[in-house]
């Protein structure tokens, strides 16, 4: 195609064909300090195309193809080329990954012990992975944890965080602005800014580490801690788990495992600063 | 890459994947896994070094195929249960035949519904069975129903409700529409058994099915992974003058010896298949067309020559059914879409 972007993030090689040059200059920006896949054989494929030869140059409109494809993708428009190109590769690896069990979740890392936190969008977890990132911990990824059946270790994916709406100001403020992407206007999201990550979390990203501790964080609600038995954090974990099913055995076994030997809580927040603090008190009792 | 004849070609010689730079590695797996083939590739590739990312890719697609076997034979396992008081004989169609009787085409094949063929006079029994199992339709739609009813080769899509799986009952191999009508009877009569109760079609008949379902009906599109599953059949079973014989003659008895001989001779063309050629026939000019269709997928996964697809669309439409019948369905179709006029 005429306009390539490949990048290693952890431990999967993309490759992205766009049929315009704007996409793929954004995401050399973005993924600048993830090492140089020149010449390495791609795990994943992604286009990013024209409709048509005619969407291609007028209202330019952009159609996610790849590897693995929804059937009834929504094109969107060039100006959110950016989003299109993250969203398809988040489905390459959701849909394709077969080696590692998935967990749509974030995760950081301190100590050679992992903290994961899972939840449905608007828990705030990618926020909070990358304020934790920006207060000591080691950013891992805000969208996939990568657990290793055979090890139990979790693997980092650490990708440019997307911000959606208020997030954004948060990370503003605690990292300032050199860090952040292009403003993604009114998208089917909402407004979108990428945040890159400490280019310290991008080199170490081929560390795993053992999971220590798993939060399913809700915000908008009182400061609440609540304790789970361990089937409905086994339950909540294969829903958010994408490919649990397509790994068969080995995915039951890397769960189990995981329920088995790490602390589990649910906590409500009302603001980052208690989320923060409920996170440093269990990680203490618990890590 | 400007077409899929590397990956046809590693297929059909695996050690030629020896001597690929990473350009040609990108394009071989990206081709093989947008033509549904790289479960099959991986199998073919297994003891050949390669370079680690692609081992990585292979040994991917090996753990899906592998699962998805798995999954496979659960659901033939399923219907096999829900069918058996029934003592309707049961044949097993594609990919779920393949695994289920190891065949060499089952090799890293991806395997989507679960198809089987029963005779006409014992659907409604069956019909019923799957039901009562957890099986519903998945198109309520009245006109839908009809249509499968009086016209189609099978009973409308059903899904179980709780595994999600789709199970394609036939009566036959093509639309009642289409120009060709294969014997039924004679395919159920000449069926293989296998240990569980289930059946199969005999091998020349699996070739006979896949060339129905490759060149008389549809447009082809991603009729790759077809044209090797004829490939694997014919290679495995095409050790003796009888099978060429009977394959012949079968071709015959349902009407389909020009698209049989043209199957057989895209597959020499493609995959360098040894094939009979008394049955394979002299080339024709169109061949060219079909073995271009075949390959057109890029090094990207794309799709390329897309008025030749378009060519092989519109045929796939004139294959189906008469134009005026074309026409009134289209019609019919295209005011259901429109919806109720306000």
């Amino acid at each position: 195609m005429r306009h390539v972007f490949s990048a290693r993030i952890g431990p999967r090689v993309f490759r992205v064909g766009s049929d315009w040059r704007r996409p793929v200059d954004e995401l050399r920006a973005l993924y600048r300090d993830y090492p140089d896949t020149a010449g390495e054989i791609p795990d994943f494929t992604v286009r990013l195309e024209g409709q048509s030869w005619f969407r291609r140059h007028v209202r330019p409109s952009v159609t996610i193809e790849g590897d693995y494809m929804l059937p009834e993708a929504v094109p969107l428009s060039l100006e959110h080329g950016l989003l299109a190109a993250e969203m398809a590769m988040n489905l390459q690896i959701a849909l394709g990954e077969r080696r590692y069990l998935l967990l749509h979740a974030s995760s950081v890392e301190r100590d050679g012990k992992v903290l994961i936190m899972t939840g449905e969008s608007g828990s705030g977890k990618s926020t909070l992975s990358a304020l934790l990132g920006e207060r000591g911990w080691r950013f891992m990824g805000d969208e996939f944890a990568l657990i290793d059946p055979q090890t139990g270790l979790a693997h980092a994916f650490p990708r440019p965080v997307s911000l959606k709406n208020q997030a954004i100001a948060v990370m503003q403020d605690a990292a300032g602005e050199a860090r952040l992407g292009p403003l993604l206007k009114a998208t089917p999201k909402g407004d979108i800014r990428h945040f890159m990550p400490r280019a310290e979390a991008v080199s170490a990203m081929d560390q795993p580490g053992a999971p220590a501790l798993i939060l399913f964080p809700r915000f908008g609600h009182a400061r609440a801690i609540r304790e789970m038995g361990t089937s409905e954090i086994f339950v909540r974990l294969t829903q958010a788990s994408t490919n649990y099913v397509a790994l068969g055995d080995a995915g039951f076994d890397a769960l189990t495992h995981l329920v088995q030997s790490t602390q589990a809580r649910a906590i409500d927040y009302p603001d980052t600063q208690t989320a923060i603090s409920l996170v440093e008190e269990l990680w203490a009792e618990f890590a | 890459m400007r077409d899929a004849r590397l990956l046809a070609s590693v297929l059909a010689q695996p050690a030629k994947a020896l001597s690929l730079g990473t350009e040609e590695w990108t394009a071989l797996l990206t081709m093989a896994h947008a033509e549904r083939l790289s479960g099959s590739l991986a199998h073919r590739l297994k003891g050949i070094a390669v370079p680690d990312v692609a081992q990585r890719f292979l040994d991917r697609a090996i753990l899906t195929a592998e699962q998805g076997r798995r999954e496979a034979l659960w659901e033939v396992e399923m219907a096999r249960r829900a069918l058996a008081p029934l003592g309707v004989p049961v044949i097993l169609l594609k990919g779920s035949a393949f695994v289920a009787a190891g065949l060499d085409a089952g090799q890293g094949r991806q395997i989507g519904d679960l198809d089987i063929l029963v005779p006409k006079a014992d659907l409604p029994g069956v019909e019923r069975a799957v039901l009562d199992a957890g099986w519903a339709w998945l198109k309520p739609d009245p006109y839908d129903d009809y249509y499968y009813r009086t016209w189609m080769h099978e009973l409308p899509p059903m899904a179980h409700s709780e595994r999600g799986r789709m199970i394609d009952i036939h009566h036959t191999i093509l639309p009642l529409t289409a120009r060709v009508r294969p014997d039924a009877a004679a395919l159920i009569a000449d069926r293989a058994a296998l240990e569980n109760g289930l059946f199969t079609l005999s091998p020349p008949d699996m070739v006979i099915h896949a060339v129905a379902h490759l060149l008389a009906d549809g447009d082809l599109a991603g009729g790759l992974r077809n044209l090797w599953d004829i490939d694997r059949l014919v290679r495995e079973h095409g050790t003796t003058k009888a099978y060429w014989q009977t394959l012949k003659d079968h071709a015959a008895l349902h009407g389909l010896q020009q698209h049989v001989a043209r199957a057989l001779r895209l597959c020499h063309h493609v995959f360098e298949t040894p094939v009979d050629a008394d049955v394979a026939g002299e080339p024709r000019r169109a061949d060219v067309l079909f073995a271009g269709l075949l390959l057109a997928r890029n090094g990207w996964g794309r799709q390329v020559r897309g008025p030749l697809r378009m060519a092989f669309y519109v045929r796939s439409h004139w294959l189906r059914m008469p134009p005026l019948m074309l026409a009134r369905h289209l019609w019919t179709k295209w005011r259901k879409r429109a919806g109720p006029v306000k």
